[in-house]
C-alpha cells in the first residue's frame, strides 16, 4: 500500500478533531483530550509520510475522481513532508503549552474554550497548504489558515487585541484578494490551476505575462510572508495577542508564506527572472527588521522584529536558486519555526514570572529562576547562530552559497547576512543584560514580582515541560544537522529539477525536460537580454 | 475568446471603489471596501470562463463546444463563501471596536507612538559617564570646584536616566 495515500489525512484529522472538540465545548478535560490526542496521531502519520520520502521521491493523490489537470491533487515530496513534520511538533508543543495556560488560569469561561477547535482548524489550514499541488487549493488553505489566525488573534476581544486584529484582518484580507486576483489571470492565460501543470504551460506563453504573473504571486506571497516593504503589519499585529497565539503564528504563519514562495520559485517561474529583485529585497528584509527589533524594548516586539529579519534568510536562499542555497533555506526554515517558536513561548512565561515583557521592567530573573534562563538563552544563542547551533549551521550554509555563487550582490548580501547575525546577538543580548543578569532593583520599573523567590504556582510543569521539549527539539536539529541538511539538499534538487514533481502529479508520459531545460539553458545564455527587458 | 466589456468596466468600477474605501480610516468604510474588492475579483475571475455558453449540465447530444465554463464558477462560489465568513467576522470586531471605545476608526498602536517619540538621545549610551565609578559615595573632602561637579554629574545621570525611559 502506498502511504502517500494517507496524506489527505493530515488536513482531514485535524478538521474532524475541531468537530469533536467543538462539540465538546463544555467538557474542558475531555476537549484536551480529544485535541491534543487528534494532534499526536496527525505528527505521527506525517513522521511516516517523511519516512516514506526521506530518500527522495515524490508521491501524489488525486482527490474526489477528477483526473490530475483538472482536479485536486495533494503531492507529499520531501520538502513538503519535512515541513509538515516540523510544523506539527511546534503546534502540539505550542497546543501543550496552551493547555498548561489554561489549565492553570482556570479557562471556565466560554471565549477560551473556542480556543481548542481553532486551533485545530489552523493547523489543518496550514497541512493543507504544505500539501496541496493546485494553485486554488493553495488559496483556500490559506483562507483555513487565516480565519482561524483571525478568531485565535482576537481572543477575549480585549481593546489592544480587537485593534491589532483589525490591522492583522485587513492586510491578510487584502492579500489573499492579491493571490486571487493573480490565480484568476493565471488561470485566464494557461486554462489550468493545477501546480504541475501550470509548470509546463506557463512556460509557453510570453516574457512579460509570465513576468507579471510572476509578481503578483510573489506579492501575495510576500505579505504572508512578511518580506521587507511588506512587513510592517506583523510586528504590529503578533505581540498583542495571547502568548501560544504568538508562538504558533511567528512560526508558522509567515513560513507558509516563504513555503509559497519557493514553490513560486522552484515550480512555476523556474529560471533567475527575478533573483536580483528578489536578492535586493531580502538584504533588506535582513537590515531593517533587525534595525527595528534594537529599537524595541518589548520582548515580545523585538522577538517579531528578528522575526521578519530572518525571513530576509529564507529569501536570501531561495534567489539564488541553486542547489546548495535552497537547500540551506529549507533547513533555515525548519530551523526557525523551532527556534522562534520557543523563544515566543519562553517570552510567556518571562511575563508569567516577572509580571511584564518589558525590558524596563524585568531584572534579576537569571537568579530568581534559572531554569527560565536556560530555557531562553539556547534558542536565543540559537538565534543568533552562535556555533554549535542550527542557526549557525543554516547561516554557514547560506554564506557558503552565497560566496559559491561569487556575485557581487550575492558578496554584499553574504557580508549583509553576518551584520543581520551580529545585530541579532546584540539584540538579544540586550534583552539577557536587562531580564535575566541586573539585578531587579537596577530596573527603572521593577514589579514587585520580582522580589518573590522561587517559581511555585507561577510557572506550570505542562509550560515548562513544553518549551522545555521544544527547545530540546531545537538542540535536535543541531544534532541530527547531518541527515537534515542531506533531505534540505536532496529536497532542493528535486526542487530545481521540477521533473519528479510533475510526472508523480501528471503521469510519465509527460515531457517535462524539453520544457524545462531550454528554459535555464536561454536564461544562463542571454542574461543581457533579461537585463534590457528589466 | 471573447470578451464582455460590461463585466470589465463593472470590474474596474468595483476595483476602484474599492481601494479607494480601505484607504479610509472609518473601518466600516473599509469592511465595504473589502467587500468591492472581493466582489470585483469574482467578476474577474467569471471573466477569465471566456465566452457565455451553456449551463454545464451533460447530455449526450449538446456539442461540448457550447457550454460554458464550469471551473470559474466553483472557484467563484468558493470565494463568496470564503469572503462571506470574513465580512462576519470583520462586522463583529467593528461592533466590538464600537462597544469598548464608542467609534469605529482605526486607533494608534502605543507602542509605534512611543518609538516615534524616544529622541534620539539614549540615557544608557549617550549619558556622560560619571567619572567617579565606584559604588561608594563620593567623600565631601576636597576642593570646592571638583566636588560641586562630581556631586551634580552622580544625580544627574540618575535622572536623565529615568526621564530618558519614562
Amino acid at each position: 500500500m502506498n502511504l502517500a495515500n494517507l496524506s489527505p489525512l493530515a488536513v482531514l484529522l485535524p478538521i474532524l478533531g475541531a468537530a469533536l472538540a467543538f462539540l465538546l465545548i463544555r467538557h474542558h478535560t475531555a476537549q484536551r483530550v480529544v485535541s491534543i490526542g487528534i494532534l499526536s496521531a496527525t505528527l505521527l502519520l506525517e513522521c511516516l509520510l517523511l519516512i516514506s520520502v526521506w530518500d527522495g521521491g515524490t508521491t501524489s493523490v488525486t482527490l474526489g475522481g477528477w483526473l490530475p489537470p483538472w482536479g485536486v491533487v495533494l503531492v507529499v515530496d520531501q520538502f513538503s513532508s519535512l515541513m509538515l513534520v516540523v510544523s506539527t511538533v511546534v503546534s502540539l508543543a505550542v497546543l501543550i503549552y496552551a493547555t498548561g495556560q489554561g489549565m492553570a488560569d482556570g479557562d471556565q469561561e466560554a471565549p477560551v474554550s473556542i480556543f481548542h477547535p481553532t486551533y485545530l482548524i489552523l493547523v489543518a489550514g496550514v497541512s493543507n497548504a504544505f500539501l496541496t499541488g493546485d494553485l486554488f487549493n493553495l488559496y483556500v488553505g490559506f483562507e483555513i489558515l487565516l480565519t482561524a489566525s483571525y478568531v485565535l488573534m482576537t481572543l477575549g476581544g480585549t481593546g489592544p487585541r480587537i485593534r491589532a486584529g483589525v490591522t492583522y484582518v485587513v492586510v491578510s484580507v487584502v492579500s489573499s484578494v492579491l493571490f486571487l486576483i493573480a490565480i484568476a489571470m493565471i488561470y485566464g492565460a494557461t486554462g489550468t490551476i493545477t501546480m504541475a501543470d501550470l509548470a509546463i504551460k506557463l512556460a509557453e506563453l510570453d516574457q512579460g505575462t509570465q513576468n507579471l504573473l510572476h509578481v503578483m504571486l510573489l506579492v501575495a506571497f510576500g505579505i504572508k510572508a512578511a518580506v521587507f516593504p511588506l512587513s510592517f503589519w506583523l510586528p504590529d499585529s503578533y505581540p498583542t495577542a495571547p502568548a501560544p497565539v504568538t508562538a504558533v503564528f511567528a512560526g508558522l504563519l509567515t513560513k507558509v508564506g516563504v513555503y509559497a514562495m519557493v514553490r513560486t520559485e522552484t515550480l512555476l517561474f523556474p529560471g533567475d527572472t527575478l533573483n536580483v529583485p528578489l536578492m535586493v529585497v531580502a538584504l533588506l528584509t535582513m537590515i531593517v527588521g533587525i534595525l527595528g527589533a534594537l529599537a524595541q524594548s518589548d520582548i515580545k516586539r523585538l522577538l517579531s522584529f528578528t522575526l521578519v529579519s530572518h525571513i530576509g534568510y529564507m529569501v536570501f536562499g531561495l534567489a539564488m536558486s541553486s542547489v546548495a542555497g535552497l537547500g540551506a533555506a529549507v533547513f533555515y526554515v525548519a530551523h526557525h519555526i523551532t527556534v522562534q517558536t520557543s523563544l515566543f513561548l519562553v517570552t510567556g512565561l518571562i511575563e508569567r514570572r516577572g509580571g511584564s515583557s518589558s525590558i524596563d521592567r524585568l531584572g534579576g530573573l537569571a537568579k530568581l529562576s534559572p531554569l527560565l534562563a536556560l530555557l531562553f538563552f539556547i534558542p536565543a544563542m540559537n538565534l543568533a547562530g552562535i556555533p554549535p547551533f542550527s542557526g549557525f549551521l543554516g547561516k554557514l550554509g547560506l554564506l557558503q552559497a552565497g560566496v559559491e555563487l561569487g556575485t557581487p550582490l550575492a558578496i554584499v548580501l553574504v557580508v549583509g547576512g553576518v551584520v543581520t547575525s551580529l545585530l541579532t546577538l546584540l539584540a538579544i543580548a540586550r534583552v539577557w543584560n536587562r531580564a535575566f543578569w541586573r539585578k531587579p532593583e537596577d530596573a527603572e520599573y521593577p514589579d514587585p514580582v520580582l522580589k518573590t523567590p522561587g517559581n511555585v504556582g507561577v510557572l506550570p510543569r505542562t509550560m515548562v515541560g513544553s518549551t522545555a521539549g521544544l527547545v530540546v527539539f531545537g538542540v535536535a536539529l543541531t544534532v541530527f544537522a547531518g541527515p537534515l541538511f542531506k533531505v534540505a539538499d536532496g529536497s532542493a534538487g528535486i526542487m530545481l529539477d521540477r521533473s519528479a514533481y510533475i510526472h508523480s502529479v501528471l503521469g510519465d508520459s509527460v515531457v517535462v525536460p524539453p520544457l524545462a531545460q531550454p528554459d535555464e539553458t536561454q536564461n544562463d545564455q542571454t542574461p543581457t537580454d533579461d537585463a534590457r527587458d528589466g | 475568446m471573447s470578451i464582455n466589456l460590461t463585466l470589465l468596466i463593472v470590474m474596474g468600477v468595483l476595483y476602484a471603489c474599492g481601494i479607494y474605501l480601505i484607504l479610509e480610516r472609518s473601518l466600516t468604510r473599509v469592511l465595504l471596501g473589502l467587500m468591492l474588492l472581493a466582489n470585483a475579483t469574482n467578476i474577474l475571475i467569471l471573466s477569465t470562463g471566456g465566452y457565455a455558453g451553456l449551463a454545464p449540465l451533460f447530455s449526450k447530444e449538446t456539442n461540448p463546444e457550447t457550454y460554458n465554463d464550469p471551473l470559474p464558477q466553483a472557484l467563484i462560489l468558493t470565494s463568496i463563501v470564503i469572503s462571506f465568513a470574513v465580512t462576519a467576522f470583520m462586522l463583529g470586531i467593528i461592533y466590538r471596536t464600537w462597544v469598548l471605545a464608542r467609534q469605529d476608526e482605526i486607533q494608534d498602536d502605543l507602542e509605534d507612538v512611543r518609538v516615534a517619540k524616544t529622541p534620539s538621545f539614549d540615557a544608557e549610551d549617550d549619558a556622560i559617564v560619571p567619572l567617579e565609578t565606584s559604588e561608594f559615595a563620593v567623600t565631601p573632602a576636597g576642593p570646592a570646584n571638583p566636588e560641586k561637579q562630581d556631586a551634580t554629574e552622580t544625580p544627574n545621570t540618575a535622572t536623565t536616566q529615568e526621564g530618558g525611559s519614562a
